[in-house]
């Protein structure tokens, strides 16, 4: 596996050279966004209306992060990946709407290879490492939405080499969970059936 | 000699919150520190790898471990000779609002249908608090907060009971279906028998069991578990479970409830004891 360091915005080529266990290190912002962002980014979409952030070659975490109010704005105290399963059914039709590239969260998403192929990739961050994730932020540059409540506003983050993040699903189709689950359910049913 | 009261409680309720979410029991370190000695694949080991720094940093910066502080869950064991004249819930209420602030705690508690989020972590039925009596002069109150990543995978079902042999697979299942989402290594509490509800509540209570102890009914769960392969984080590996711990009620002859409680790695719980004299 090979370990790339990448800055944002990101290309095409750049998301192209990545292969499903490969590791990745993060750098420039990131926005967060979870279900009500999700839900409130295809609202305004389908009315035609423009975002107050732009997507363009943008990387997208699934995280709900805990802040605090600090002198001239807001810090992270923890901010670990969510469960990108709950936001599955909404991310074909953000990424036919916005070029974003990279997905970080976990858990990975069921049957979403085919929806990123050739255009983004979704990224495994170590679920709970909450603490950890905070020293690798180094400003809260701006929210939106906070009226969503906290877990649910669009955070945009100032990163430092994010990760160690694994490439859990590539642009090629190739589905890492996916995998897994497959021989997961395979001994499953050897077992019971 | 001073009563127990209600600010006694609150401060209580509030320094356990903060403990609970920064530093895990030493049984729930050694079942991680374990599970990396059984790994051998790369991937599999640096997921683990990141959760042992992780609670070395939250321990030592006592901040939250996870940003899922979680919903605050309390099992309150109050002794016999104990006397209570104030409003326990409304202490732990406060100790809760407190905790909220100062750990600090993420706001957490939304109407379920609204959404709306009331930003102290309380609400209509929140936190959850259960009460048992005990013999003694003291207060018990164990915090498990419980974050949804883990608890959204739970399942129950009313299990036919001429099919004992169903629990095993239906544990298994419930596990399967969960794969990387509940944050494995994941501890799985099983309740089995009481009612509807009562299963639910011995699953959760199983959860605070210490990890290092497990029977062969448990251990035999647990083997089936960890041969799916779905490993730290869904990403494959040995160790999908620390540990299944079944808790067991008398039910209805014509029934058998079967419920599956997943609780994620950061199997946070913290308890204190409070005594009249210790005011």
């Amino acid at each position: 596996m090979t370990e790339h360091h990448l800055t944002t915005p990101l290309s095409r080529d750049e998301i192209l050279e990545l292969k499903a266990g490969d590791i990745v290190y993060l750098s420039g912002t990131i926005f967060t966004a979870r279900d009500e962002a999700h839900l409130r980014i295809l609202e305004l979409t389908e009315k035609g209306q423009s975002l107050p952030f732009d997507l363009d070659g943008a990387v997208i975490y699934h995280c709900g992060p805990l802040m605090q109010k600090a002198e001239g704005g807001w810090e992270a105290v923890a901010a670990g990946p969510t469960t990108s399963a709950r936001m599955t059914e909404m991310t074909p039709a953000l990424l036919d709407n916005y070029n974003v590239k990279a997905i970080i969260g976990k858990g990975g998403m069921k049957d979403i290879a085919p929806v990123l192929e050739g255009r983004c990739v979704y990224l495994a961050y170590t679920g709970g490492c909450a603490a950890l994730a905070v020293d690798m932020i180094k400003e809260v540059k701006d929210v939106h939405w906070l009226e969503l409540g906290m877990p649910e506003a669009v955070w945009v983050l100032e990163v430092e080499s994010f990760g160690p993040l694994i490439v859990g699903v590539d642009a090629e189709g190739i589905d890492l969970f996916g995998e897994i689950m497959e021989r997961a359910g395979e001994t499953f049913d050897k077992t019971f059936n | 000699m001073s009563d127990l009261n209600s600010q006694a409680v609150s401060a209580a309720i509030e320094n356990i919150i903060k403990r609970s979410e920064t530093e895990l029991p030493d049984d729930v370190i050694a079942a991680l520190k374990n599970a990396m000695t059984s790994e051998d694949n790369t991937t599999a080991k640096a997921q683990l790898a990141a959760i042992l720094e992780n609670i070395k940093i939250a321990d030592s910066r006592t901040i939250p471990m996870c940003q899922d502080t979680g919903i605050l869950v309390f099992f309150v064991e109050i002794g016999r000779q104990v006397c209570i004249d104030f409003d326990l819930d409304a202490a732990i209420n406060q100790g809760v609002r407190q905790a909220t602030l100062s750990v600090p705690l993420r706001p957490n508690a939304v109407d379920p249908l609204t959404r709306k989020n009331s930003g102290d972590n309380t609400g209509d039925g929140l936190p959850d608090i259960n009460y048992s009596f005990v013999d003694g002069d003291a207060l018990t109150i164990t915090v498990a907060p419980k974050g949804a990543g883990s608890e959204n995978m739970s399942a129950l079902r009313m299990l036919n009971p001429t099919r004992i042999d169903m629990i095993k697979q239906f544990v298994v299942e419930t596990v399967l279906n969960a794969g990387g989402m509940p944050c494995p290594p994941i501890v799985v509490g099983v309740g089995i028998g009481g009612s509807f509800d009562k299963s639910a509540r011995l699953a959760k209570s199983a959860l605070l069991r210490d990890l290092d102890h497990m029977d062969e009914y448990e251990l035999e769960i647990l083997d089936a578990i960890n041969s799916l392969g779905i490993g730290p984080m869904g990403l494959g590996g040995r160790i999908t479970a620390l540990a299944v711990h079944v808790e067991k009620a008398h039910c209805h002859t014509a029934s058998l409830p079967v419920a599956v409680n997943i609780q994620c790695w950061a199997n946070r719980h913290a308890s204190v004891i409070l005594r009249a004299e210790d005011d």
